[in-house]
């Protein structure tokens, strides 16, 4: 028809970011104001907020209640629920994960958190660190989210003040070496009036770091994966099909890290045999190598017992082949608990980690974490809504996984309720 | 080829790692993990192409967790697009699903031929179940005025029930709509079809739950986070065929507030309405009674895409008078068994 090529200007990075505060640090305004200065608000989304806002007796237009989302939410003025909302420049595309910052929903904090690249943590200038700054940093750094941001708002309320700024920057600072978070970047806003999120505004001027925008268009997205080993988890098995060009059985599913090439050894996990690759097939053409996080076929020299649930690694002969995962029956891992009913100890659940699923008991819970402390609290036998602990997991059939802080993929799993097939809890593998 | 050789073109990143692998390099630096660099760790995609290799990953998840899945195909560009990765997810096997689509008997000739002309053109089967069927059978009351869009949840309801459907798979994203924006990919039903806004399962990682029981469903959004913007830019870099109403057409048209109202068999102007002949193309192909195209000289997917990277109306905002009725009617749809 009248398609007629590549040159679409669609050559964009992606980072997905997170933005945690409730309503009284500006997070919905920030966003709003993200949307807003980089023209991604339409006019009838504008007609609307604009309607909204004199029906509410405002005079001027609440970027706020642009993220305004459920009529269950509106009724009840809070956010229930993690958003999920869409802007681009032309540097990068960017999706956020809106997540409620109230108490209550931590585990909307780890949802968002689960898949972000980066974590916005939004300080009231007049306030300052509060317990749910803490919270949030907490939670980011344990879902291993690789860079932190800092926006010290509603710099107007405090005259935009550089020694407010940077007695809330040295406390976080301080705060987030305790917890050995790397990576955090400050920038003073007024998201209300748009200082130093898309523009610089001109009551800054002390300030010569990057406006929030600029940190998100240039921070590194590459960093999620602190190792290069190849771990391709089988999500599906496709018989031989001589007549469609498939002579062997084909392996389907993502490389979640690390490269593969035709010819390389590789192990087929927990069973251990090995093989090589034979093809790398994909609809667009076979390929050389491919690396993550591409969706392809692998197919391998011999015929030998790979079903969904095992996973393909590198065959490991020496140190620089990259660490092979654990195989291992029993895990150690932070879990969140997500659903109203506890966790039962005498229960069986259902873990699913990559594309496996198996029965699994918690054995032992060692403590369980304060969120607002960062403490750990021993002598624990339940887990209820919301709360955070370190356990350990006897599981039915063995499991081919990494520490989560060395791979999220890999070192991650949900656990299911078996009697209703809720999703009860998410867990980050610390010692596999 | 497209699309992969473009990665490599544009990728120096993935050369430099590839490079250094077929060297055996990479594999002696990777002897002490924390001293890879981390440009050789991760292939620097284009969004586009993670967005692509998200929906595949789905796609054959659902292939996997449910047993009995069917894959919603309208003959719209958000479904034409689930066709494509459905191939780049299973071929050179054939779509471990049927297609179907919920005929609202108000649909655009040109897409249900184009509807017929693509699912025979991909060898895959076709059911087609129709909201005028449940009209006659008492099952759906058409309300004078309306569009049928809101009909199509009983069809598509009955429809799950007769083909004994556990998940159906839809092109419906995050960026149309308050409501989608708070949806899971995987999303659960109830017994009765509806969405609970309120509990949700959560969703982590890309660990997605494909449990469910007798009688419940899952709806699956391969595409949730793709924008209107990504859709036209795909099509355009995969060359897709697309329904000829959403390129620039001269049609006759009845300017409301709501938008341009198309006329047609279905539509004819009441005494004292004018109509106009304009030269239009639609943003979203839906109930011909209440869907609106956009002004546009656009022919190209090229003029298309540049169109809708600086349009400043939202794509339903534009076009969906019955989206237009109240500040939550997409909400309030949805709870009822809508996809």
């Amino acid at each position: 028809m009248n398609a007629t090529g590549n040159n679409t200007g669609s050559e964009h990075e992606l980072l997905r970011f997170a933005a945690a505060g409730s309503v009284d640090d500006g997070k919905s305004t920030l966003i709003g104001r993200l949307l807003y200065d980089s023209k991604s608000i339409f006019e009838d989304q504008l007609s609307v907020l604009d309607r909204t806002s004199k029906k509410r007796g405002q005079d001027t237009m609440d970027l706020s209640l642009l993220t305004d989302g459920l009529l269950a939410e509106r009724e009840q003025g809070i956010t229930i629920d993690v958003a999920y909302r869409y802007f681009a420049t032309p540097r990068r595309k960017f999706i956020i994960a809106d997540t409620p910052g109230h108490e209550q929903y931590t585990r909307n904090m780890v949802t968002g958190a689960s898949t972000a690249d980066l974590a916005i943590i939004l300080i009231d200038a007049r306030k300052g660190m509060l317990t749910q700054s803490r919270r949030h940093a907490y939670l980011a750094h344990l879902l291993g989210v690789p860079h932190l941001l800092v926006a010290v708002n509603k710099m107007d309320l405090v005259d935009f003040s550089q020694s407010v700024f940077e007695r809330i920057q040295s406390e976080f600072a301080t705060f987030a070496q305790g917890l050995g978070i790397k990576d955090v970047r400050y920038v003073p806003i007024s998201a209300l009036h748009g200082d130093m999120v898309v523009t610089r505004g001109d009551r800054l001027g002390w300030y010569h770091g990057a406006t929030l925008l600029e940190t998100l268009e240039t921070v590194d997205v590459a960093g999620l994966v602190e190792h290069d080993a190849l771990r391709f988890p089988v999500q599906l098995v496709a018989r031989p099909d001589p007549a469609t060009g498939r002579e062997r059985r084909g392996y389907l599913g993502r490389i979640e890290s690390g490269f593969v090439q035709v010819g390389d050894a590789v192990t087929v996990l927990p069973s251990g045999v090995s093989s090589r690759v034979a093809r790398i097939f994909t609809f667009d053409g076979d390929l050389q190598h491919a690396g993550a996080p591409l969706s392809i076929t692998l197919e391998l020299e011999d015929e030998i017992d790979v079903s969904r649930g095992d996973m393909i690694v590198q065959t490991v002969v020496d140190a620089a082949c990259g660490a092979a995962p654990s195989v291992t029956q029993s895990i150690a891992a932070k879990v969140c608990w997500m659903h109203t009913r506890p966790l039962d100890r005498r229960r069986h659940y259902l873990l699913k980690h990559t594309t496996r699923t198996v029965k699994a008991s918690f054995s032992e819970i060692e403590y369980r974490v304060d969120v607002n402390s960062t403490e750990n609290v021993t002598g624990v036998d339940t887990l209820a809504m919301n709360d955070i602990a370190h356990v350990r997991l006897r599981l039915y059939e063995p499991l081919a996984c990494d520490n989560y802080t060395l791979n999220r993929a890999t070192g991650s799993f949900i656990v299911i309720d078996p009697s209703n097939n809720a999703t009860v809890a998410a867990g980050m593998i610390a010692d596999a | 080829m497209n699309s992969l050789a473009k990665v490599h073109d544009t990728d120096t990143p993935l050369n430099v790692a590839a490079s250094d692998h077929a060297g055996g390099d990479l594999r002696s630096a990777s002897a002490g993990i924390k001293s890879v660099p981390q440009r050789a760790i991760r292939q620097r995609l284009s969004e586009l192409n993670v967005l692509e290799s998200e929906a595949i990953h789905i796609m054959r998840e659902v292939a996997a967790g449910c047993s009995n899945p069917a894959l919603l195909f309208s003959g719209g560009k958000d479904s034409i697009v689930l066709l494509r990765l459905a191939e780049k997810a299973f071929r050179p096997g054939k779509f471990p699903f049927p297609l179907l689509h919920i005929d609202t008997g108000h649909n655009f000739p040109e897409v249900i031929a184009f509807r017929d002309y693509r699912a025979a053109q991909l060898g895959e089967r076709l059911i087609v179940r129709s909201v005028e069927d449940s009209i006659a059978q008492g099952r759906a009351v058409e309300q004078p005025g309306q569009g049928r869009n809101a009909l199509q949840s009983v069809t598509l309801l009955d429809s799950i029930a007769e083909l004994e459907l556990d998940a159906c798979i839809g092109g419906a994203r995050r960026d149309e709509e308050k409501a989608r924006a708070k949806e899971r990919i995987f999303s659960f039903r109830d017994s009765f079809g509806q969405w609970d806004p309120k509990n949700q399962r959560p969703e982590l990682w890309d660990l997605y739950n494909t449990r469910v029981q007798a009688g419940e469903n899952i709806r699956v959004f391969p595409i949730s986070n793709w924008t209107e913007l990504d859709v036209w830019q795909y099509i355009a870099r995969e060359r897709l065929e697309v329904p000829s109403i959403y390129f620039s057409h001269a049609r006759d048209v009845i300017r409301k507030p709501g938008g341009l109202l198309p006329v047609s068999a279905l539509v004819q102007p009441r005494p004292g309405e004018k109509v106009e002949n304009v030269h239009v193309r639609f943003r979203t192909v839906g109930d011909m009674t209440c869907t609106c195209p956009v002004e546009s000289v656009a022919t190209t997917l090229e003029e298309i895409i540049v169109e809708t990277g600086a349009t400043r109306i939202t794509e339903r905002g534009a076009t969906r008078m019955d989206d237009q009725t109240s500040e939550a009617s997409m909400e309030l749809r949805k709870k009822e068994g809508y996809f």
